[in-house]
């Protein structure tokens, strides 16, 4: 059996909730005040994830860089593999919101798009 | 001299929202003056997600969330002019404002209303002693440079302050290659959002340091470390607890102040408390259609509830200049109404409004407040003069987070001859 | 082979350099910085002292009386700020009296005009914000306050355009005598002159030693400050000082000529000759002492605090002339306080040591006066209009806080002597000098450095040298391979502490 405690994220409380897990089963769960930190606890052990967002470099464009972010969130522990991806990835301008930068990043089959427009360089 | 209903200060969340309301509230003719080359304020810089929950049931980033209001300013061909330094108000409403085109211009309005957000707290402000190196950055600075322009500030980081900017950076250096060694909290809690602290600093496992400040900074040319220090109750360092962190940058996210050197030359009241404007139910200023919303006012902990408060004064900017052509009379009666005063007191450090004139208020008015200490499974209490009339239970209470209370008109009108409202923080 | 060697870009340097510049002289001035006003001349209190605190018959007193009479005109001609706004001493104690009378006496015989003694109701009346306990004051209506960029980089332009050259980044390192040539060794090579100037300040006695049996020994005195915004500004408008203690003016409360309030400086003897740290006792002295002759100070408006490093000699007199035992070398070391007020009278000293030795030709096209970066904020609003139409520049805003355009910030950097790095614009324009301390300025200031300089934003310093504003891009280090080294927890249970 396992004890992992952690930190609610749902109200300026920040209850430290510990949770008992035997393999992929959660047996307990304890130092909650509320519901909602039961279902973020139950969440945040089982599938923890993120949105990650970053920036990728622009050409031609009126800002060097623009902002991008996963289209939803993907698995904790893909996120540095996921910048990974974005590294060597440049897009000309211009770029608009909601555009695909990286289709399926680091195989989480979620995509990554830009978040801003950058327009092109007049 | 050009003429405009109603000119906007600032083009940010709180200026924009406010354009658009207005608009919504039939005036045609408004100005939104904007120092930066695009609107969206630093809503641009951003572009970590969180945003717009309340406002567009939806998880946004900062340039996304300004984005929606940029196209709604759009869709209303709402009137704006960018890379625009307003450098004087006169309390007559007459703007002088500069920009390359029109150059040094003036313009006449009926109403203006204030939107320009605020600043960070300098390193100077803290007096951290020590040099005076390259790689002292206020966190809002480092922002700018990697999230709008890629460049990184350093590649070792120490951040000192637990606000939510200070949090956010420590995840965008981290995740852009930088290594955030610790982040040092002056007061025992941190002015962050939970979930902040969670997923900026827990998931990179980057140390929080609560009752902790620099008290060096080493490095002539570019920071080569800093000393961090325990502090005692009273914010002085502990002598014996200093640690020395080697990093080629400091972050400092210290707090932020409202950016209102324009509206204290025009003669605005200000609070020292907010050090935003004294306003009223209508977010109107001492000075007759001069309204203020957003950071400028007070600082806010999330932008939605900028949209709503800029909304609401957008809305009450339009009513005070309709009112201007329908009945002049109105302005000179306003002078004569009897106001509420609105009392923070016993741990609420202010509340905006301050004051409230039944005749002009909505149905339902929010007043926001902060509180000045973390209180646990406290009541947050509202009276009437003497007359306690509600209480509501909070488990937990903290100066990091708005809150908010709302009186309605009704509530109003059943206390004839009432003069205070107090808010104030009682034991469970 | 140059005529005349100066070491040091200092105000002193500078001075020398400038007056000198009116012969037909070939001079060069070896600065170890990447700009003028880099080392005591820049970190100080800007005051142009009335000349009562020195020694008569001391050089000082000499110097300090003359360099103040010389200050407005040269305000005018080379056009950087001044303004005389008059200073006191106070005194707190009636036992202390006596002191302020023998200062009134000491200044008389240096040659101060106008000093009188003012008394408690005066006093308030001059200065509502004085602390209760002050019960008179000696009245100097003479002191003045200069903004000390704004000289030494006037000095140092007019001497420029007049021929002087500047080498910067140029670090002396060692000095021989062979033939009546003096060979100056330094980072970039070695140079040959006929005439060296010591204006090393807080080195000054270690080039002196290198070249001279006889030794001086110069402490660097550090001095911290605070500057108040401009919401300050007007809370005292004369300089407020304490009466002078063994370690000199004490702590002062004094406008700036651009409108903030300084309160400093401590004067604390170190070793490090480049300890220009502030530390957390220094600061808290500086708030507690100027709470002792002015009340009310808003510290809460305190935007930037700073120290400097005063060039104290043994002997506490300045040191200026030909040294004995090394013929053609010229010292002007130990140019502490009141060396900013002194400056244009020892350039003029240095260059009649000088006329005296070489017999140079005057210039008969020496250029008398300078222009400044011109400042919007003075003209008319129909000049302004017409300014930016002619050149928008003007027109775009740059530092919010200053309110200084692309305009100005194009000046500092094309003009001679140019700036070429963060802290140059700064000096030269006050971009960056204002509440929010270049939070809002430093990417937009950047931007147009690397612009008008032809480099890459990554080659932009704070300073010059290793002070560089950003190391990289996002991303750089990051290893696109599967790498080990991912800083992601896994495990929530660790990570707070």
């Amino acid at each position: 059996m396992e004890s992992k405690t952690l930190t609610c994220i749902c109200c300026p409380m920040g209850c430290q909730i510990t949770v008992e897990t035997n393999g992929s089963e959660i047996i307990n769960l304890t130092g909650n005040t509320c519901k909602r930190g039961d279902t973020y606890a139950r969440r945040e052990i089982t599938s923890p994830s993120r949105t990650v967002t970053s920036t990728v470099r622009v050409t031609g464009g009126t800002l060097p860089a623009v902002s991008v972010k996963t289209r939803s969130d993907i698995p904790k522990d893909k996120i540095f593999e996921c910048i990974r991806c974005l590294k060597d990835v440049s897009v000309k301008a211009p770029v608009h919101i909601g555009e695909v930068i990286l289709s399926n990043a680091a195989g989480t089959g979620v995509d990554i798009i830009a978040t801003k427009n950058v327009e092109a360089q007049k | 001299m050009e003429k405009y209903s109603i000119v906007i200060i600032g083009g940010g969340p709180a200026g924009l929202a406010a354009a658009v309301s207005a608009r919504d509230s039939g005036i045609e003719s408004i100005l939104i003056l904007e120092r930066d080359k695009e609107l969206g304020g630093i809503l641009n810089q951003c572009i970590h997600n969180g945003f717009g929950l309340h406002t567009f049931n939806e998880e946004l980033t900062g340039p996304e969330y300004a984005a929606k209001f940029i196209e709604q300013a759009a869709e209303r061909k709402i009137e704006y002019r960018l890379n625009t330094m307003v450098i004087d108000i006169s309390p007559d409403k007459v703007i002088t404002a500069m920009n390359r085109t029109d150059g040094l211009f003036e313009v006449k309005a009926d109403a203006v209303i204030l939107a320009m957000g605020c600043r960070e707290r300098p390193r100077g402000a803290l007096n951290i002693p020590g040099y005076r190196p390259a790689g002292i950055y206020s966190a809002g600075t480092a922002q700018r440079l990697v999230n709008m322009e890629g460049y990184l500030p350093g590649r070792e980081v120490v951040i000192l302050g637990s606000g939510d900017i200070g949090l956010i950076m420590a995840r965008r250096m981290t995740l852009e290659g930088a290594k955030v060694k610790v982040v040092a909290e002056l007061m025992p809690y941190s002015g962050g959002l939970k979930r902040n602290i969670v997923q900026c600093l827990d998931d990179f496992g980057i140390p929080l340091k609560l009752s902790h400040t620099v008290v060096d900074i080493k490095g002539k040319e570019r920071v080569e470390g800093v000393t961090i220090a325990r502090v005692d109750s009273r914010n002085r360092p502990i002598p014996g607890t200093e640690e020395f962190y080697s990093c080629d940058t400091l972050l400092l996210s210290v707090g932020l102040i409202p950016e209102n050197e324009l509206s204290g030359n025009m003669g605005v009241e200000m609070s020292p408390i907010t050090s935003g404007p004294i306003v009223n139910e209508s977010l109107e200023t001492n000075i007759k259609g001069v309204f203020a919303c957003g950071n400028v006012l007070h600082v806010h902990d999330l932008v939605d509830y900028v949209s709503e408060e800029a909304a609401s004064a957008g809305r009450h900017a339009a009513c005070y200049v309709k009112s201007l052509t329908q009945n002049a009379a109105t302005a000179e009666t306003d002078n004569e109404d009897s106001f509420i005063r609105l009392c923070p007191e016993n741990g609420i450090r202010y509340t905006v409004p301050s004051t409230i004139r039944i005749r002009h208020m909505d149905e339902s008015l929010t007043v926001r407040f902060r509180v000045s200490n973390v209180y646990r499974n406290c009541y947050v209490s509202v009276y009437f003069d003497d007359e306690r009339i509600s209480r509501r239970k909070k488990q937990i209470v903290a100066p990091g987070e708005m809150e908010e209370i709302h009186l309605t008109r009704e509530q109003l009108l059943n206390h004839p001859g009432l003069q205070t409202v107090t808010l104030k923080i009682e034991e469970a | 082979m140059y005529d005349i060697l100066i070491i040091g870009a200092g105000v002193s340097g500078s001075a020398a350099a400038r007056e000198l510049s009116r012969y037909d002289l070939k001079i060069c001035v070896l600065e170890r910085a990447e700009d003028v006003c880099c080392g005591t001349s820049k970190a100080n209190s800007g005051i142009v002292h009335a000349g009562f605190d020195a020694e008569p018959g001391s050089l000082m007193a000499e110097l300090n009386v003359k360099g103040n009479e010389m200050m407005e005109q040269l305000s005018r001609d080379l056009d950087f700020p001044f303004r005389r706004n008059g200073s006191l001493v106070v005194c707190r104690s009636e036992k202390d009296l006596p002191e302020l009378e023998r200062l009134m006496k000491q200044g008389a015989a240096n040659g101060v005009k106008g000093l009188r003694i003012i008394d408690r109701t005066e006093l308030r009346e001059m200065e509502p914000n004085i602390s209760e306990e002050a019960c008179a004051a000696l009245f100097a209506p003479t002191g003045g306050i200069v903004c000390p960029f704004g000289l030494n980089i006037a000095l140092a332009e007019n001497a420029c355009v007049n021929g002087a050259e500047f080498h910067f980044n140029t670090e002396v390192t060692g000095l021989t005598h062979e033939d009546g040539i003096w060979k100056v060794h330094t980072s970039q090579g070695d140079y040959e002159s006929k005439i060296v100037v010591n204006a090393a300040g807080v080195y000054a006695d270690v080039f002196h030693n290198m070249v001279s049996e006889k030794k001086i020994n110069i402490t660097p005195r550090r001095g911290d400050y605070c500057l108040l915004d401009h919401a300050a500004g007007t809370h005292v408008s004369r300089t407020v000082f304490s009466l002078p203690d063994e370690f000199g003016k004490g702590v002062l409360v004094s406008p700036t000529v651009h409108g903030n309030l300084l309160i400093g400086p401590t004067a604390i003897d170190i070793d490090d000759k480049e300890g220009t740290n502030t530390t957390r006792d220094g600061l808290d002295q500086v708030l507690e002492k100027s709470a002792r002759n002015v009340k009310d100070i808003p510290y809460r408006k305190v935007i930037t605090s700073f120290a400097g490093l005063r060039a104290h000699e043994d002997g506490h007199d300045f040191i200026i002339g030909e040294v004995q035992d090394a013929p053609g070398f010229i010292d002007c070391a130990g140019i502490e306080s009141p060396g900013l007020t002194s400056s244009p009278a020892i350039g003029e000293m240095i260059a009649g040591i000088i006329r005296d030795i070489l017999h140079p030709e005057e210039k008969k096209n020496f250029i008398e006066t300078r222009k400044g970066i011109l400042n919007p904020s003075e003209l008319t609003r129909e000049e302004r209009i017409a300014l930016i139409h002619k050149n928008p520049a003007y027109g775009n805003i740059i530092c919010r806080c200053e309110m200084i355009s692309e305009g100005e910030i194009l000046d500092a950097i094309h003009r001679p002597l140019g700036a070429h790095s963060l802290d140059g614009v700064k000096r030269r324009t006050r971009a960056g000098m204002g509440r929010c301390q270049a939070g809002f300025c430093t990417p937009r200031t950047m931007e147009i450095l690397a612009r008008e300089l032809h480099v890459d934003q990554s080659e932009i310093t704070k300073s010059g040298g290793n002070s560089k504003l950003i190391v990289g891009i996002n991303k750089d280090s990051i290893r696109t391979e599967d790498g080990s080294e991912d800083r992601i927890k896994t495990d929530s249970t660790e990570g707070r502490n």
